[in-house]
């Protein structure tokens, strides 16, 4: 099983003949996803990929029965795109934009309380259920299916848990990136409920990074609610306080949002850290196999 | 972006925020004139600079006279004003701001940002306002009053009359108070803010509500649609390699040590600085040249790091996916000749086509340490930064 997506997914792309969409798009069909067709106003009609290409997120919903979306259209124009995917029932919204005013998702995170869509992003790389369906960024060629759950803010720091975890032969189920954004869709807390119902995931990775108190709220849920192993690692120990690091979200602000904090209270709700990013896969490997032994011992 | 106090308290008055008659001034003579000018007794000449602790840093001077103003001027005017928020170097002085003094009977804390636990727009207030906000949400955080906006019902009637009645404020003033709050909210949507802080904001012994400082700072990712507030840009105030950084569209930070690093990626350049500390060195910058680094972007971003005269080593780290990490090589090797790089260069390359990318980078006959894994590239990269340092 998986989270999120899987080869049933019904997926259009929102921007679909710009450069990015038409890449892309490129990528997730060579992947093997279910790509039925893509949006770009004006363009109604026309085959693209050899793929139909609607005016309408309504019209591709009507016409693919298409349940996910992938957004590339650029910032100015994304809060409004995620917004109609919404109005035309798409179940999972990926915004790979970057660079989208924050007021604008303020108002789009509280258009979306109301409604039955999940969104992902923005600013990420998207979501991929190894050997099943690549909805994003990511290069697919790195996954491998398997049962580790990935959650992360950041995109290349997503592939490096992934390399590793394929290299120590664990494979993936479902890899998220949440976004490097201070105002997201699904956060750590939504993702870590999924995977800890997914029964094939055996064990989770969570990659967080400075700013805001999301990995703070996400140790509360862990012990609270997560039974699997999960290990974790944050970015920016060594970063200044009051500046933006690369990512709009990853700012020290009000003494808020340190690494030393994060790190403190994932400690504190039995998280397995590691202080080095090169460390995840040989982490995640050594607490699954921890409990199985534990398990074993159990049974005995 | 930040803008200056002058310019803020600009913004203010165009949406109704009452804030003192002031002036600003570029040399010692305009600042007397401008005293002049404006209502006495007393007058207050400020610093214009993109960072706050102004006042115990000598940044702000009460003033007699105009004489007195015009000498306050000058001792600021064409100085560096360090304050704890400006680093060692501190901030160029090349404006102050004159300003009619106030008499201020209260001081209060007022500021709108983003709450990110909540996804919403939030006010907070404080009646302990002219202090560090900071310390006193640390020290007295019962006297910190937050109040949240629905995005769509907007700033409602009842949460100005609960932060007002807070601050202590009666009668006429409670009115006043939500025109002024009203009008904060209006700008910050209408002018894409990050956040408007008002410390203080003062009742006068008269019993008005005046804006004393008045602080912008405007979201980055909105200034395509905000022509007017990018007018207002001053780069004085921005550290230079950042500025330049930020023209190839390069995100760099200065930081204080001597390993330069050039990362693709936000996460993982953040991570690269962390290994390099856990390793015993210090990183010199945060660079991330994009998710999606190309040969240019690289060469730029060499040229950035080089001009950096405190570096001892620059360490590459790379995870290529969608970017082949054959075209990264040979982007460093370009850029390692023309630039002509004569620091260690320690390069690690993970992802598509990365034994092809190491191959190239060993056959180019250049002084380039090619790092099996992050941990060995950070290990060599401290190494041959303490050999540099020494030489």
């Amino acid at each position: 099983m998986s989270i999120l997506v899987n080869r049933r997914s019904r997926v259009i792309c929102q921007g679909f003949t710009g450069k990015q969409g038409t890449f892309h798009s490129e990528q997730a069909i060579a992947y093997g996803t279910n790509l039925v067709g893509g949006v770009t106003p004006g363009r109604g009609g026309e085959r693209h990929l050899d793929r139909p290409v609607f005016d309408t997120v309504h019209d591709a919903v009507k016409a693919t029965r298409a349940d996910v979306s992938v957004i590339y259209v650029p910032a100015p124009f994304a809060a409004d795109a995620i917004l109609e995917a919404a109005d035309a029932g798409i179940r999972l919204i990926v915004c790979i934009t970057e660079g989208i005013p924050v007021n604008d998702m303020v108002r789009v995170k509280a258009a979306l309380a109301g409604s039955r869509s999940r969104l992902v992003g923005p600013n990420c790389p998207g979501v991929i259920t190894p050997g099943q369906c690549k909805v994003g960024i990511m290069p697919g060629f790195i996954h491998q299916p398997g049962k580790v759950g990935i959650i992360s803010r950041s995109g290349t720091l997503t592939y490096e848990a992934v390399f590793q975890t394929t290299r120590a032969g664990l494979g993936q189920t479902t890899c998220v990136g949440i976004g490097g954004d201070p105002v997201r869709g699904l956060n750590f807390i939504e993702v870590l409920g999924l995977f800890e119902r997914d029964k094939d995931t055996a064990g989770i990775i969570m990659v967080g990074e400075i700013g805001g108190t999301d990995e703070e709220a996400a140790a509360e849920f862990i012990q609270r609610e997560v039974s699997k192993p999960v290990v974790a690692y944050i970015a920016g120990v060594t970063a200044p306080a009051g500046k933006r690091m690369g990512h709009a979200g990853a700012v020290i602000a009000g003494g808020k949002g340190t690494a030393a904090d994060k790190y403190a209270a994932l400690e504190e709700a039995g998280v397995r850290t590691v202080r080095s990013a090169a460390d995840l896969g040989v982490a995640m490997k050594q607490a699954l196999t921890a409990r199985r032994r534990s398990k074993r011992k159990r049974k005995r | 972006m930040n803008l200056h106090e002058y310019q803020s308290k600009r913004v203010f008055a165009d949406y109704g925020v009452p804030v003192p008659q002031g002036r600003v001034a570029s040399t010692p003579e305009e600042a007397v004139a401008a005293a002049r000018d404006l209502p006495g007794p007393v007058w207050v000449v400020k610093a214009q600079v993109h960072a706050g602790g102004r006042g115990k840093a000598g940044g702000v001077k009460l003033c007699r006279s105009a004489e007195e103003a015009g000498k306050a001027a000058k001792a600021m005017l064409g100085q560096r004003l360090v304050t704890p928020q400006t680093g060692a170097a501190g901030l160029p002085v090349n404006l102050v701001y004159v300003e009619s003094g106030s008499a201020i009977e209260r001081e209060l804390y007022l500021s709108l940002l983003l709450d990110r636990e909540r996804s919403r727009i939030a006010f907070v207030a404080s009646a302990a306002g002219g202090m560090n906000i900071e310390e006193v949400a640390a020290h007295e955080p019962e006297k910190i009053l937050r109040i949240d906006i629905d995005p769509a019902a907007g700033l409602q009637s009842y949460q100005c009359r609960r932060l007002a009645f807070g601050l202590g404020l009666s009668g006429k003033q409670v009115a006043e108070f939500e025109r002024i709050a009203r009008a904060l909210y209006r700008l910050y949507l209408e002018r894409d803010l990050a956040l408007v802080e008002v410390n203080p904001l003062i009742v006068t012994k008269e019993g008005t509500i005046v804006a004393l400082d008045a602080k912008i700072n405007v979201d980055a990712n909105a200034l395509f649609r905000q022509p007017g507030l990018v007018a207002l840009r001053d780069p004085s105030q921005e550290d230079d390699m950042e500025r330049q950084a930020a023209e190839h569209e390069l995100n760099y930070v200065s930081l204080d040590g001597n390993i330069a690093c050039m990362v693709n990626g936000a996460g993982l350049a953040m991570a690269t600085m962390d290994l390099i500390k856990l390793h015993g060195g210090e990183p010199a910058n945060f660079l991330d040249v994009g998710g999606t680094a190309t040969a240019e972007r690289v060469t730029a971003a060499f040229r950035l790091i080089l001009s950096n005269a405190r570096a001892r080593a620059i360490l590459v780290n790379i995870f290529g996916g969608i970017v082949r990490c054959d075209v990264i090589a040979e982007g460093i090797i370009q850029a390692v000749r023309n630039a002509g790089v004569n620091l260690p260069v320690i390069v690690r390359l993970e992802g598509t086509n990365a034994d092809k990318a190491r191959a190239l980078l060993a056959a180019s006959g250049l002084a380039i340490t090619v790092a099996k894994d992050v941990s060995d590239a950070a290990t060599k990269a401290v190494r041959l930064a303490r050999a540099g340092a020494k030489r």
